[in-house]
């Protein structure tokens, strides 16, 4: 069955046609990749698929429901979660804040409660806690929770930025070039990560990468784009000996 | 997080309270301090109110806010219009007039930060700044012109119920509310926003909605202080809420620390006082005032303060959040 | 129907005020992306200066006039240079507070000097009245239309034709960028204050010339109306400053004349807020688009 399914996804800025046709079944469950060069247009299909942009053509059904026209908040709230290329976490925060911040429609109190800490806020805020350190260990990160989110070093602050998307309680997680920046070590224990927050949270995940290798060691589909224009999809195996990929991807 | 709110650390806030009650009953009933002294006590309060709710706007949501004087006036002309009228032509005791009274203030200032929270939608930075502006300037020029009151030449009668009692009590209800406030997840939700609302968004945030809830709670306490404001001088003049008065508050803010209530606090009772102990050098005392202001600001850019930050000699503050991109 | 015009042409007149005082907001935005709220009291320094020249230096009105620019492009160099050039990567509030000091300051200064008392001031610009069909239009209306335009197509033809013109062009596009190009940013951010408070400078010397009457304060107001102007037409944009600038004065003469005096504050303001909410980057202004 089809977690996400994306078809004739399109949209034009002015006169440029930033992305085409492009059509994407992601499976439940599935690591899915999207590469291409640089301006492929990978970073606007996660815009348009999390309504940051509204697209010019095409559907975008998640679990049947369209997402067409939805603002980024109520994405969020029907199920797809996503991290940013250049991160943006609250850095005036501390880490787990930042967190409980993406646990705030999940652990309702009201309004009165906030203001007079009476009813159930401190039963609510205990629980928050709770769930939100336990996704910080997941990411090796409980034992900075305190710090300001802007004073962690960069890798950190990336697996903190893939924590708080995971706190919404996603069906589908994004991953905008989660390993940029990062060294081979560091990479690698990232996709170590990665694999198991998906087996624990059985969720599906689309991932952004540059890294050709990186993609086809873990994800099981790909999916390259180049100039806003699919150019091909299958496994990794496929996708690495098309020929136009490698022309692509090395020029003629 | 604690177990409840009677944990030792909030006994012994409840205690300063009482202890500082009992100080200010003792200064302003006994006859050490000066009549001038005494009567500085209710602007400090109120300036604490005002500093204290505009730091949810700028300090907690980041958004300049240059119209909160405009807040105060609604609220200061709603409350005396309906005392003055509770005072003719009903029998109200004059006590709880009064509590209707504020709390009526605050509800038609929340209802005005409902109306600002229309261009709060579609604009923010600088843009959003200068709306605000214009607000505080549209309302202090429909003040000027409508009869009901009293235009240019004022409202006058209103009834003196402002005084250190009430004045502390709200102070006290204002910085307990909004410190809770900001410490819950509504609270945390608009500092999300401050820091970036695109992700505030992507993690499933009403930007929009929670800007406006941050502008209505400020526009509250600024129509309470307007209130207490209006009754402490039994006149309510539309000069009294222009935009320098906006500024004012905003200064207070800024020095004391963004997103800071404490800091909040203990600037607005230094920055009331400063200018009269200042008096003795009355003619400089603006130049004075003017000239701290461009120095702290230069120091706390300094690489001066930085070193001293560094080499731990200093209190690291909390930084000014930047302004967001401006107009989408 | 004559009343109207009369009308119109007085909007024009403060106005073309208000515009040239938007311009150095707008340019100054433009470049060092800041708001200078210090901006209104340049016009109030420039109308002291140019009372001290005449009463107690006694220069004769050219020499006086061109000395009060001079000032007043003086003064903007050095406030840019003392307060705002150490904060040029601070957070833009903590430039905004100091930009307020920095309007308070001037303000208690002149105050200290001065005394908060207005000084009557005998306008310099002594033509008469001309009347064309039966509409009067005073002689210093007439002046402030032709000295302003002037300002206006010279500053436009500096911009868009000469080198330093360019380079405040680039500046304010990227100023990175520029540096690489060799562009000397900092002379070019001092050019563009310097030009700000000239503008700003003629600006005052044509407001006391209609008013007539000088005290500290009197910059503040003018100073936030052509602001507003400034963010009408949508700030960064030169042509957008002119445009505000007169639509603002026109749309308040009108209302004055014909609605209320006491609500052309309301109506001046209620325009900026409803053209925002239509087109949030004002009139003529670019729309930038935050980058995800």
């Amino acid at each position: 069955m089809n977690l996400l399914e994306v078809k004739n996804l399109g949209i034009s800025f002015g006169g440029l046609r930033a992305v085409d046709n492009v059509n994407l079944l992601i499976e439940k469950g599935q690591l899915y990749g999207l590469i291409g060069p640089n301006g492929a247009g990978k970073t606007t299909v996660f815009n348009l698929l999390t309504g940051v942009y509204r697209p010019t053509d095409g559907t975008i059904k998640l679990d049947g429901v369209d997402l067409v026209g939805k603002s980024p908040s109520e994405i969020c709230k029907s199920g797809i979660a996503r991290t940013f290329q250049n991160i943006r976490l609250f850095k005036k925060m501390t880490v787990l804040d930042n967190v409980k911040t993406a646990l705030h429609n999940q652990q309702g109190y009201s309004l009165a409660e906030s203001f007079l800490h009476l009813g159930s806020y401190f039963k609510r805020e205990k629980s928050m806690d709770e769930k939100a350190l336990e996704i910080l260990k997941v990411f090796d990160l409980d034992g900075q929770a305190h710090y300001l989110a802007g004073n962690l070093p960069y890798g950190k602050q990336r697996k903190l930025e893939i924590a708080r998307g995971l706190a919404t309680n996603p069906k589908l997680l994004l991953l905008d070039e989660p390993a940029a920046g990062m060294n081979p070590n560091e990479t690698a224990e990232l996709m170590d990560t990665i694999q198991l927050v998906r087996k624990r949270y059985g969720i599906t995940i689309l991932l952004i990468e540059h890294d050709m290798k990186l993609v086809s060691g873990i994800c099981e589909k790909i999916l390259v784009l180049n100039f806003g224009m699919e150019l091909a999809a299958g496994t990794p195996e496929d996708v690495l000996n098309n020929p136009e990929v490698i022309t692509a991807y090395l020029g003629e | 997080m604690g177990k409840g709110i009677f944990t030792v650390k909030n006994l012994i806030k409840l205690a300063a309270v009482i202890a500082v009650y009992l100080i200010i009953m003792t200064v302003m009933e006994g006859n050490f301090a000066t009549r001038h002294f005494k009567s500085l006590l209710v602007p400090i309060g109120i300036n604490i109110i005002l500093a204290v709710s505009l730091n949810i706007t700028t300090g907690f949501l980041g958004e300049l806010s240059l119209g909160h004087a405009g807040f105060m006036a609604i609220g200061a002309y709603s409350g005396a219009l309906f005392t003055i009228f509770a005072e003719n032509h009903t029998g109200i005791p004059n006590s709880l007039a009064f509590l209707i009274g504020i709390i009526i203030g605050g509800i038609v200032a929340a209802l005005f930060g409902v109306v600002i929270g229309i261009p709060v939608l579609r604009l923010k930075g600088d843009y959003l700044a200068i709306v605000t502006l214009a607000f505080g300037e549209i309302v202090r020029s429909i003040v000027n012109f409508l009869s009901v009151t009293g235009g240019a030449r004022g409202l006058s009668g209103i009834p003196r119920y402002t005084n250190y009692k009430w004045t502390y009590a709200f102070v006290i209800i204002t910085i307990v509310l909004l410190a809770n406030f900001v410490k819950s997840r509504y609270g945390r939700v608009i500092s999300s926003i401050r820091d970036n609302s695109i992700a505030a968004e992507s993690i499933g945030i009403k930007v929009s909605n929670y800007k406006i809830m941050a502008f209505v709670i400020a526009a509250f306490f600024a129509g309470v202080a307007g209130v207490l404001f209006g009754h402490n001088l039994s006149i309510l003049k539309p000069g009294n809420f222009d935009y320098n008065k906006s500024i004012e508050i905003l200064v207070i803010v800024v020095l004391g620390g963004m997103g800071s209530i404490p800091g909040s606090v203990i600037s607005a009772i230094i920055l009331t006082l400063l200018p009269e102990f200042l008096r003795g050098a009355s003619n400089y005392r603006m130049l004075l005032y003017s000239l701290a202001l461009i120095l702290i600001m230069l120091f706390n850019s300094s690489e001066i303060r930085q070193r001293l930050e560094d080499s731990g000699k200093f209190p690291k503050l909390p930084k000014l959040p930047k302004l967001k991109a401006r107009a989408r | 129907m004559e009343s109207i015009i009369e009308q119109f042409i007085n909007g024009l007149r403060s106005g073309s005020i208000y515009a040239l005082i938007a311009l150095g907001y707008t340019m100054v935005y433009g470049i060092a992306k800041m708001i200078n709220f210090a901006h209104g009291d340049i016009i109030m320094v420039g109308a002291y200066v140019l009372y001290v020249s005449i009463t107690d230096l006694k220069m004769p009105v050219i020499p006086a006039v061109l000395f009060t620019i001079i000032v007043c492009a003086i003064l903007g160099i050095v406030i840019e240079k003392v307060a705002y050039k150490p904060l040029r990567k601070a957070p833009p509030l903590a430039v905004l507070i100091t930009a307020i000091g920095v309007s308070y300051l001037l303000q208690s200064v002149a105050l200290l000097i001065f005394t908060a008392n207005p000084i009557t001031f005998k306008s310099i610009i002594n033509l008469d009245t001309i009347k064309i069909g039966g509409i009067t239009i005073p002689g210093i209306t007439i002046v402030t239309l032709v000295v302003t335009s002037v300002c206006m197509i010279a500053l436009t033809l500096f911009i868009n034709k000469t080198k330093a013109g360019s380079a405040m062009r680039a500046v304010s596009e990227d100023k990175a960028a520029a540096q690489l190009m060799g562009i000397n940013v900092n002379r070019t951010i001092s050019l563009t204050f310097a030009i700000g408070s000239a503008l700003a400078a003629v600006a005052g010397i044509m407001f006391i010339c209609q008013f007539q009457s000088i005290k500290p304060t009197l910059g503040a107001l003018p100073g936030i109306k052509a602001f507003v102007a400034a963010v009408l037409g949508g700030i960064g944009s030169v042509p957008g400053a002119m445009l505000g600038g007169i639509l603002l004065g026109v749309i308040e003469s009108l209302s004055k004349a014909y609605l209320s005096t006491e609500l052309s504050d309301a109506i001046v303001f209620g325009v900026l807020v409803i053209v925002l909410l239509v087109k949030p980057s004002g009139l003529l202004g670019k729309n930038r688009i935050e980058k995800v």
